[in-house]
């Protein structure tokens, strides 16, 4: 399996990663050798085979619908990079 | 006083031999004097600790001590901590002062231990040699120009260099087990589900569990005791009772049965550590145990499914980190789409960049099935020949790394060699199973592991195997010459 510079600039887009141009062959080798690797899986038949996606298989556990946390927005808005008025601050979305 | 295991300096605390102040500053000294070559915290907490001591030893004197009350410990930078930087070993978390603790943490303050430090790691744990942390390397106490093995490197090193009594690592695919292995430590990996996640920064969370790095079985057994149990706050926690790990340490291994996966014997292993993992077999045997050869057919389909599991899980998790709420934030952003882009761009390092991009393709339209479908399948195969296996014997053993300690720098520009040096411990992830490593000799003046993996829930017993066969032999006693 082997990547374009074109998809390796698709995959950054997806996962919201800048990469700059000169870093995009390093990343083209890396990814595609780390897929090469990955190839390995497909010549193993696994029709019929469960996936296995919770190493005990168990299952969410729930709880009943009632407050359990107390608010503490300011604690957790003092770590962020801008806030005003309870809100975080981002770049304007709307013009 | 840096010689004691945890065990001792329990009894010499409750017996009012030192305190938990005159124990705290004497690391603090060593660490001071030691960690400028071994880079091994990222932050040490001396304030904090001092105050921790203080409190302690008031609680010795009231009389209302636990067993490790007073005892100093190091905490994996991984584990948030309130009021202490927690950086996950990232420049995108440099500036994060956690607002509350993870469940491990609390549960330490709860029992009265005293925290030294914070150590340093893989960034956000992804490595298997510490050279991915944006803090720089950690270099192996056995010989500084070699890595110390990851991603719980700087809790290895510590351990390893008397600059903590014992540390708590994290396990994702070998990052307790191997560089416990490469510095000459004890290391266990619960299973999944026995120690909560709550705080501990998320890597790929069908696989992440934390466990304790000390010098001893006996140790770790006493650590387990204050970490493993139901937290509420942790999705994937267990609820099941939880026994005391002490309670069993000194059964005999009389009749006790060992698979050796002839896969883990193979192609790989440097002939050197295989001498020295069977010499610890023999041991084994005249301590009453009985060997069996076994097979676990899909061990070498381990690491290419976990390249897909866990980039897949981290892309989603450390989709989190997007400049907004936490962590590092590029200067001046144009738009919304440019902070989430430049912030994360230069808030990671190549690795994790790497990782969350291979998770992105694999999760990506139209490849979901090839690639994550298709890892969970693996998995489930890789799973059902370790529950065939644990249907004749007790426990398996092997190496727990392929090599002893490999020079910094040399495996750092290629990250399918650095991969494969986790062969013999990620299957053990995958399967969701517990797993140890305990020191089993030298070769070229660096420490080897054997890795000893049990059955669900079989924590005692490993410690059990472990604290015997550390009965019958003194490796897990020996110090790097340079931190006597």
């Amino acid at each position: 399996m082997s990547l374009s510079q074109d998809d390796v600039k698709k995959i950054a887009h997806l996962a919201r990663l800048s990469i700059s141009d000169e870093d995009i062959p390093a990343y083209e080798k890396d990814l595609s050798n780390i897929l090469g690797l990955v190839e390995q899986m497909s010549a193993v038949d696994t029709d019929g085979v469960v996936p296995l996606a919770h190493p005990l298989d168990m299952a969410q556990r729930l709880r009943d619908d009632a407050v359990s946390e107390d608010n503490r927005r300011e604690q957790y808005q003092d770590v962020a990079p801008a806030t005003e008025k309870g809100l975080y601050l981002v770049p304007k979305v709307i013009e | 006083m840096h010689n004691k295991t945890l065990t001792e300096l329990s009894a010499g605390l409750q017996d009012k031999r030192f305190s938990s102040t005159e124990l705290t500053q004497a690391y603090l000294e060593r660490i001071k004097q030691f960690d400028p070559e071994l880079n091994s915290y990222i932050t040490v907490a001396e304030e904090q600790a001092m105050a921790m001591a203080a409190d302690a030893d008031a609680r010795i004197a009231a009389g209302t001590a636990t067993p490790m009350t007073g005892i100093p410990l190091a905490q994996k930078d991984i584990f948030c901590t309130e009021g202490v930087k927690t950086s996950c070993g990232s420049k995108m978390l440099d500036n994060f002062i956690s607002p509350y603790n993870a469940t491990v943490i609390e549960r330490f303050n709860n029992a009265g231990a005293v925290m030294l430090g914070k150590t340093n790691m893989d960034e956000f744990a992804m490595g298997s040699s510490n050279e991915t942390s944006f803090y720089g390397p950690v270099r192996n106490p056995w010989n500084t120009d070699t890595v110390p093995g990851g991603s719980s490197g700087g809790s290895a090193a510590v351990v390893a260099a008397r600059l903590a009594p014992a540390s708590t690592g994290t396990d994702t695919g070998g990052s307790i087990r191997q560089p416990a292995a490469l510095c000459g430590i004890t290391g266990l990996k619960p299973t999944y589900g026995r120690v909560s996640r709550y705080g501990m920064i998320a890597f790929a969370s069908s696989l992440d569990q934390a466990g304790p790095m000390t010098r001893t079985a006996e140790d770790a057994a006493l650590m387990m005791n204050v970490m493993a149990g139901f937290d509420e706050r942790d999705s994937t926690s267990v609820q099941r009772d939880v026994p005391d790990y002490m309670a069993n340490l000194n059964e005999s291994l009389e009749g006790l049965k060992i698979g050796l996966p002839k896969e883990y014997f193979g192609e790989g292993l440097d002939p050197e550590v295989a001498k020295a993992v069977e010499a610890a077999i023999k041991q084994y045997e005249q301590l009453g145990a009985t060997v069996k050869e076994i097979s676990l057919p899909n061990t070498h389909l381990a690491v290419p499914t976990y390249y897909v599991v866990a980039p897949a899980e981290c892309s989603s998790n450390l989709s989190r980190f997007d400049g907004v709420r936490f962590g590092y934030r590029c200067d001046d952003p144009v738009d919304l789409e440019d902070l989430y882009k430049r912030s994360r761009g230069e808030g990671f390092g190549a690795e994790v960049k790497r990782r969350i991009m291979i998770g992105a393709y694999a999760l990506s339209a139209g490849y979901y099935d090839a690639y994550y479908l298709k890892a969970q399948q693996l998995r489930r195969l890789i799973s059902d020949d370790f529950t065939r296996a644990f249907k004749d014997v007790d426990v398996i053993m092997g190496p727990t790394s392929p090599n002893v300690a490999f020079g910094l720098g040399e495996k750092a520009d290629d990250p399918i060699t650095m991969y494969l040096s986790d062969i013999y411990t990620i299957a053990v992830n995958l399967a969701g199973l517990p797993g140890m490593s305990v020191p089993a000799g030298f070769v070229n003046n660096m420490p080897v592991g054997l890795q000893i993996i049990g059955n669900y829930f079989d924590e005692a017993r490993l410690l059990n195997v472990a604290h015997r066969y550390q009965q019958a032999t003194d490796w897990h006693t020996k110090v790097p010459a340079a931190f006597e």
